[in-house]
């Protein structure tokens, strides 16, 4: 059981325990639609809607389900809002869903989601739970629309939101590869080796601040 | 010639890991070894071949007569997962030398995202259950030979004195970015021979 505030549970998602950056997992779709930042934004809201109610969904029946076969069940409570997820994008966003391809319903084997139902949701109350699912969900789709933002700008020379450009004008010869594999895997590598400088300084200030 | 170009796509130029980013997770988790990788290896080609079967059957005699389309993503992983429990179960009766090679890593490809990928990617092709099963081994040998190549490199690392903040996944990551680039120079070499 965990003991943190319900603010808490959500927050430690953001930093923390934030999916791409501290646990490493759900990397396949991290890197393959954040060729722009508008794709992590979709993407991410869609993690967060099947998280959370599979979070939910897994809770609800924690006490009912055989310790055996809990994968099995996890994955048939996931993919039921996968499948929601997939027909109401199919509906309403056609450009989007076309654009994300296969890597909706791929949600369903996304690691993180899996996760959360095995080390969190299944021992967790409802509440907790959904809380929890949202905050995991709100960190990995900040960790989607930076990394997008990041290959968007040098991919392209802008970064475009709904129809507003920035900057205006590109300010260097754009470098394409930053939107094929090989940079979407460099961005992400470089991101992390970034952050692991960071943690270290941080580490060491602090250690001299107690010394 | 369909057999060679769906050969050559799926182990060069649209190779699972370095093209499409399918099977990343267990990619970069279990190639610290050479041995390891082996493995999961032929676990992956084994399953992911048969599932792209067995998914293509299912969707074909099942899901289009009774107009279940919309269920596909529940059929095909309830699916994946049943043929993954039952060829444990079978490998444990009739081959218990080649279970204790693959037992462990079988459980693991439930999750991967290849096998249900190649499945989804088998519909959105319209291959049907022929072509669909050469895709998946197609898929299956590209993702073998990354992570055999990628677990080479990887045990190089021990004798390299690399900057603490590059260790781990970080370094793992940009390597695999310029194994990714080495391969994106296949794609002109596919058009050249199709042509």
């Amino acid at each position: 059981m965990s003991n943190r505030s319900l603010i808490g549970e959500f927050t430690k998602g953001l930093i923390e325990e934030n999916a791409t950056f501290r646990m490493v997992i759900g990397m396949c779709p991290t890197l393959a639609v954040t060729t722009s930042m508008v794709n992590g934004f979709w993407m991410g809201l869609a993690v967060i809607f099947v998280l959370t109610f599979s979070n939910v969904f897994v809770s609800v029946l924690r006490k009912v389900t055989p310790d055996e076969i809990r994968i099995p069940v996890f994955v048939i409570l996931i993919a039921a809002p996968v499948v929601i997820v997939e027909l109401v994008m199919n509906a309403y966003l056609p450009d989007m869903y076309r654009v994300l391809g296969i890597f909706v319903p791929l949600i369903v084997v996304n690691c993180i989601i899996i996760a959360r139902a095995e080390a969190f949701a299944y021992r967790n109350s409802v509440i907790r739970s959904a809380f929890d699912g949202l905050g995991i969900g709100t960190g990995f789709m900040l960790d989607l629309m930076l990394i997008g933002a990041i290959r968007e700008f040098l991919g392209t020379g802008t970064v475009t939101v709904g129809s507003m450009v920035f900057p205006p004008k590109p300010l260097f010869e754009p470098m394409a590869v930053m939107l094929t594999p090989p940079g979407g895997f460099v961005t992400l590598g470089i991101l992390m080796a970034v952050l692991n400088i960071l943690v270290q300084r941080s580490a060491s200030k602090k250690a001299k601040v107690e010394a | 010639m369909k057999f060679i170009s769906i050969m050559l796509a799926g182990v060069l130029t649209s190779n699972f890991i370095f093209m499409q980013y399918l099977g990343l997770c267990a990619f970069v988790g279990l190639s610290e070894q050479f041995e390891t990788a082996i493995g999961m290896s032929g676990a992956v080609i084994f399953v992911m071949t048969f599932a792209s079967t067995v998914a293509a059957l299912f969707e074909q005699f099942i899901l289009v007569p009774f107009g279940l389309e919309y269920l596909r993503t529940i059929a095909y992983i309830l699916v994946i997962a049943a043929f993954v429990q039952l060829v444990e179960i079978f490998l444990k009766k009739t081959a218990p030398s080649l279970y204790k090679a693959l037992g462990i890593y079988l459980p693991l490809i439930t999750t991967n995202c290849a096998v249900l990928g190649v499945a989804m990617l088998n519909v959105k092709n319209d291959y049907g259950v022929l072509w669909g099963t050469v895709n998946g081994l197609a898929g299956a040998l590209g993702w073998s030979l990354a992570i055999v190549i990628f677990a080479g490199i990887r045990e190089r690392w021990k004798f390299m004195n690399i900057p603490a903040a590059l260790k781990g996944f970080p370094l793992a990551l940009i390597s695999t970015g310029l194994m990714s680039l080495a391969f994106l120079g296949f794609s002109g070499l596919f058009k050249t021979v199709l042509n």
